[in-house]
């Protein structure tokens, strides 16, 4: 299994530490409208990750869209326990950053968000197991090693 | 382990002021939103902060139980704004929830949010047009505004200063009176970096009010990352127009400033828009594109509609004076639910002038401080929206689970009269 971990460094945006099973889209996401903070569901139906559940995940995604409003969704969702295990982008988004960091603000419950290169990014692929430490590590195990281990 | 100030406060320049708020000598509340405003800063490019001199919050809007916890605990340890500070809609009307049928648990919430902020001394305009009321700010102000429209107005139509802030991060721009020296408070990211060029445009078109949202939408798709300058505009559209224009372009994209040559303040000439620069691209916009952008904004094929709305941004007073004359006399169709959204100042203005009675004898509900995508309003198993503006036959779908049909005020009252789309295309028609 170590030899195909495979481990990147990105910049941290909003530090803490995460782990979970990925769920990966190249598709921008607007949290407001796109998902439902009380059950952790996408809701955007014209996104490619609709239907899914991203709490607990390690949500991988380019970056946000659309509304400032998405900030306060994504606090709805960390004070839910409804929220991803932490995020990873590939641009500096202010708006999910301003999410995660009111979240650790009002209740000491810190979504790490973390930017990485984009051919880093695309290295991960859906249910890779994700692990995000406190500086800026991402170490990447792939699901089928994890079926064959 | 959140970081300490110390650490926080080395990533920023920070005044004497500023750090007295980050160490909490100015009060918790402070604190709280100086320690939010210093971690986000250096994410916009800033390494220091301006002051501004008001602000506009759109966290006011009930969306659940963290935001109604972030501002109570905000007024609870003596938050004040530091600057004049307009409230964005909130989610119920204040005065008339009762007979609109809202829930009394969640009518509690949203009064208790909206109150929150006026207890930290923020102005009840609920209006998600503050630019069209006393808290409209003056050309060249440093301001901290959210709410995507107001925004946009801020920038290209007055010349004010802002960048789209987002929920929560308005408050604490207006509780430290400060925000993050980035992006559109400074001179070079305020110019236009491409063209969009109206050409062979009838003149009867650009006279319509149903112009302006379309050119909006297709302005907001077209923008991309980029900030437009528009040129080609004759004359200079009244505020209502270009309310509906700056509305439409920051639904369709996340537009929060674009230039129109000759009506933007910071934009004379094409030139003077672009500082000098040579535009990254140059798109020409001609009828074909417009009607297109038009025929987007509507996605329902049926003749039946169950909602007819008019008021987003919020209806001025001309505006609600015009649709009132376009209704004097006629009444909507049993069944047709119709809406006329605007802030308590013009709801009042038009009760005053005889306009309300004449809305209400129509059947329309003119509701204050609210909309119909912020508040439970629609009645449930409504399927089709017909509506002026390009923000609910946008969002319409999505929020409200209806198909929109875009039209013009005029049609919009004829179909609400008729129980049926009526659409007269005019200079649209193909």
């Amino acid at each position: 299994m170590g030899e195909l971990t495979r481990q990147f460094t990105g910049r941290v945006v909003v530090p803490g530490t995460g782990h979970g099973p990925a769920l990966v889209t190249t598709e921008p996401l607007s949290f407001w409208g796109g998902l439902d903070p009380a059950t952790g569901e996408i809701i955007d139906r014209r996104h490619p990750l609709s239907d899914r559940i991203l709490t607990g995940r390690v949500l991988v995604l380019p970056r946000g869209r659309g509304s400032c409003s998405a900030s306060g969704v994504l606090l709805e969702a960390i004070r839910n326990r409804t929220a991803p295990a932490a995020i990873l982008t590939t641009s500096v988004d202010p708006i999910i950053a301003l999410g995660a960091v009111l979240g650790d603000e009002l209740y000491g419950l810190p979504l790490p968000v973390v930017y990485l290169l984009t051919a880093d990014a695309a290295v991960i692929r859906d249910g890779d197991l994700v692990d995000v430490d406190g500086v800026g590590t991402v170490k990447v195990v792939p699901s089928s090693s994890r079926r064959d281990g | 382990m959140p970081p300490l100030a110390t650490d926080l406060a080395a990533t920023l320049f920070l005044d004497n002021d500023e750090r007295a708020m980050l160490a909490g000598e100015r009060g918790e509340a402070a604190r709280l939103a100086m320690r939010i405003l210093v971690r986000l800063a250096p994410l916009y490019g800033a390494d220091r902060l301006l002051p501004i001199t008001r602000a506009h919050i759109d966290g006011c809007i009930y969306e659940g139980d963290a935001g109604l916890e972030f501002a109570e605990r905000l007024a609870e340890h003596g938050g004040r704004v530091r600057v004049p500070t307009s409230l964005n809609v909130v989610s119920l009307d204040h005065r008339h929830w009762r007979q609109l049928g809202i829930a009394p648990d969640y009518a509690a919430k949203a009064r208790r949010l909206g109150a929150a902020y006026v207890a930290m001394g923020a102005t009840p305009t609920f209006t998600c047009a503050p630019y069209q009321t006393a808290a409209a700010p003056a050309f060249g102000e440093q301001i901290a505004w959210a709410e995507s429209n107001a925004v946009a107005f801020a920038n290209s139509v007055i010349g004010a200063r802002t960048n789209r802030y987002g929920d929560y991060l308005d408050i604490s721009c207006a509780l430290t009176g400060r925000v993050p020296a980035a992006g559109l408070h400074l001179d070079e990211p305020r110019l236009a970096t491409s063209v969009l060029r109206l050409v062979d445009l009838p003149p009867e078109l650009l006279a319509r009010d149903d112009f302006y949202p379309v050119l909006g939408y297709l302005i907001g798709e077209l923008a991309s990352e980029d900030i437009p300058v528009v040129s080609g505009l004759a004359a200079a559209p009244t505020d209502d127009r270009l309310k509906a224009l700056a509305a439409a372009a920051a639904t369709s994209g996340s537009v929060a400033m674009f230039h129109l040559v000759g009506i933007t303040p910071e934009a004379p000439s094409l030139v003077d828009a672009l500082g000098g620069r040579a535009p990254r691209r140059e798109i020409r916009i001609d009828l074909p594109m417009l009607r297109r952008a038009r025929a987007a904004l509507t996605t329902s094929g049926d003749a039946e509609i169950d909602l007819v709305a008019f008021g987003s941004p919020h209806c001025s007073l001309a505006e609600g004076r015009a649709i009132a004359r376009l209704v004097s006399g006629q009444k909507a169709a049993p069944g047709v639910q119709v809406f006329l959204t605007t802030s308590r100042a013009v709801r009042d203005l038009l009760e005053r002038g005889g306009d309300l009675a004449t809305l209400t004898a129509f059947g329309a509900s003119v509701t204050a401080d609210t909309c119909i995508v912020v508040a439970p309003l629609v009645r449930p198993g409504a399927r089709v929206l017909m509506t002026n503006s390009a923000k609910y036959a946008h969002y319409g779908p999505g929020l409200l689970g209806v198909r929109s049909v875009f039209a013009s005020t005029e049609d919009c009252v004829a179909s609400a009269v008729a129980g049926r789309v009526t659409i007269e295309d005019g200079p649209w028609a193909n």
